[in-house]
């Protein structure tokens, strides 16, 4: 049976984790391909229905890239996405899904590598866990492959 | 405003567990601003809805409309169509809102997914403080604009007991005396003989006491 390949979304502030993905690219870095990066204005434009939505529409995994504490370009998006991060965590508990399933991150703009590593580690959690059981295309593959979904 | 909470998603879940559709109600009126049952809170609410229930192998057809108010006829009027084949309608209004629905709308199971708490207004964003008792007639005049019906935890009107100290309540030393901040403030503004004045008992009939209230303005009814 083939690994479980998760699908994870990755919504990145264009101040920070999405500069340093490409500087990931520049670096010749090799990271996961399981992310799917969604361009932000800031990590703090973040809102708990567009969570949730990428939950519904089957992502195995979601997480927020934002810059480090004090230095968001728009001086507390970051804080206020990782409070919001903390409230679709608990909802997400409470449905059943798990909030280990959703994450917050720091990427700062200067940093390919953990740019990198960030999505190597968030793929490696949700391979754990293994597909979140909305993910419709994954529950078929492993079926067909005989496997067992989570 | 109308200060609302959102009831644990649980609980809601539990009320139309056997519902295989379902309405959710927004209003965009005070559980917008106090962030309970706004249009954004309502989908966020049907999403998890939808989530949870696909998770326990039980579908549920959730769908969402956001009404202007909730707490006015004409404001429901157009959730005519839209309830025809729902099972059930979720209010995020205040309980006011769900008792419209529930009257328009008689052969429909209503629930309610806030917690209606109080009418007050917030202090800093995301914190709501209550600040009047609707006790049907106000006295603010009297106290320098704090109201001691709702703000004092006894709601004496010849204050403060001998509980209030260092300008703490008794019942908590998180809440402020609210005859303290009267008197301070009617101290600042010259005006503390009037605190002289003993209040005789309230007439609580206009208020709760006296049953249901209705207020009535004729002039502007419109005849038939
Ligand atoms: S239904 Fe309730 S929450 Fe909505 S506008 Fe009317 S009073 Fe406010
Ligand atoms: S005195 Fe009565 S009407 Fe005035 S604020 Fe207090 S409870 Fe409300």
């Amino acid at each position: 049976m083939p690994e479980f390949e998760p699908k994870i979304v990755a919504f990145c502030c264009r101040y920070c984790a999405y500069t340093a993905a490409d500087l990931a690219g520049s670096m010749r870095l090799q990271y996961s391909p399981n992310i799917r990066v969604v361009e932000m204005p800031c990590s703090g434009t973040i809102e708990h229905g567009v969570i949730l939505n990428a939950f519904e529409k089957g992502a195995d995994g979601v997480y927020i890239a934002g810059c480090n504490l004090g230095d968001c370009h728009f001086l507390k998006g970051n804080v206020r996405a990782i409070k919001r991060v903390a409230a679709v965590k608990k909802v997400l508990d409470e449905i059943g899904l798990g909030g280990d399933r959703l994450e917050f991150f720091h990427v700062p703009a200067s940093e390919g590598t953990k740019f990198a590593k960030v999505a190597n580690d968030m793929t490696e959690r949700i391979r754990q866990l293994g597909p979140s059981p909305l993910n419709k295309s994954a529950a078929g593959n492993a079926k067909k492959e005989g496997g067992q979904t989570a | 405003m109308i200060v609302a909470q959102q009831k644990p998603i649980n609980d809601i879940a539990q009320m139309i567990n056997d519902c295989k559709k379902v309405l959710f109600v927004g209003c965009a009126g005070c559980v917008t601003v106090c962030l309970a049952g706004g249009e954004k809170e309502t989908e966020v609410m049907a999403s998890a809805m939808r989530i949870k229930r696909t998770l326990e192998n039980n579908p549920l057809e959730a769908i969402t409309y956001t009404c202007t108010r909730q707490c006015d006829p004409e404001y429901i009027a157009s959730l005519d169509n839209v309830v025809k084949d729902v099972d059930a309608i979720v209010s995020l209004a205040c309980g006011v809102g769900v008792q419209y629905l529930a009257e328009r709308f008689k052969d429909k199971w209503v629930v309610p997914a806030l917690d209606t708490k109080f009418i007050g207004g917030s202090t800093v964003h995301g914190v709501w403080e209550e600040k009047c008792g609707l006790c049907g007639e106000c006295i603010l005049h009297r106290t320098g604009g704090i109201c001691p019906i709702i703000r004092c935890s006894k709601s004496i009107l010849n204050g403060p007991c001998g509980g209030s100290q260092y300008g703490k309540c008794e019942v908590n030393k998180d809440i402020d005396c609210a005859w303290q901040l009267i008197y301070d403030r009617m101290k600042a503004l010259g005006k503390l003989d009037k605190l002289m004045e003993i209040q005789p008992p309230k007439d609580w009939s206009k208020s709760r006491d006296g049953g249901p209230r209705k207020a009535i303005r004729e002039d502007v009814m419109i005849d038939e």
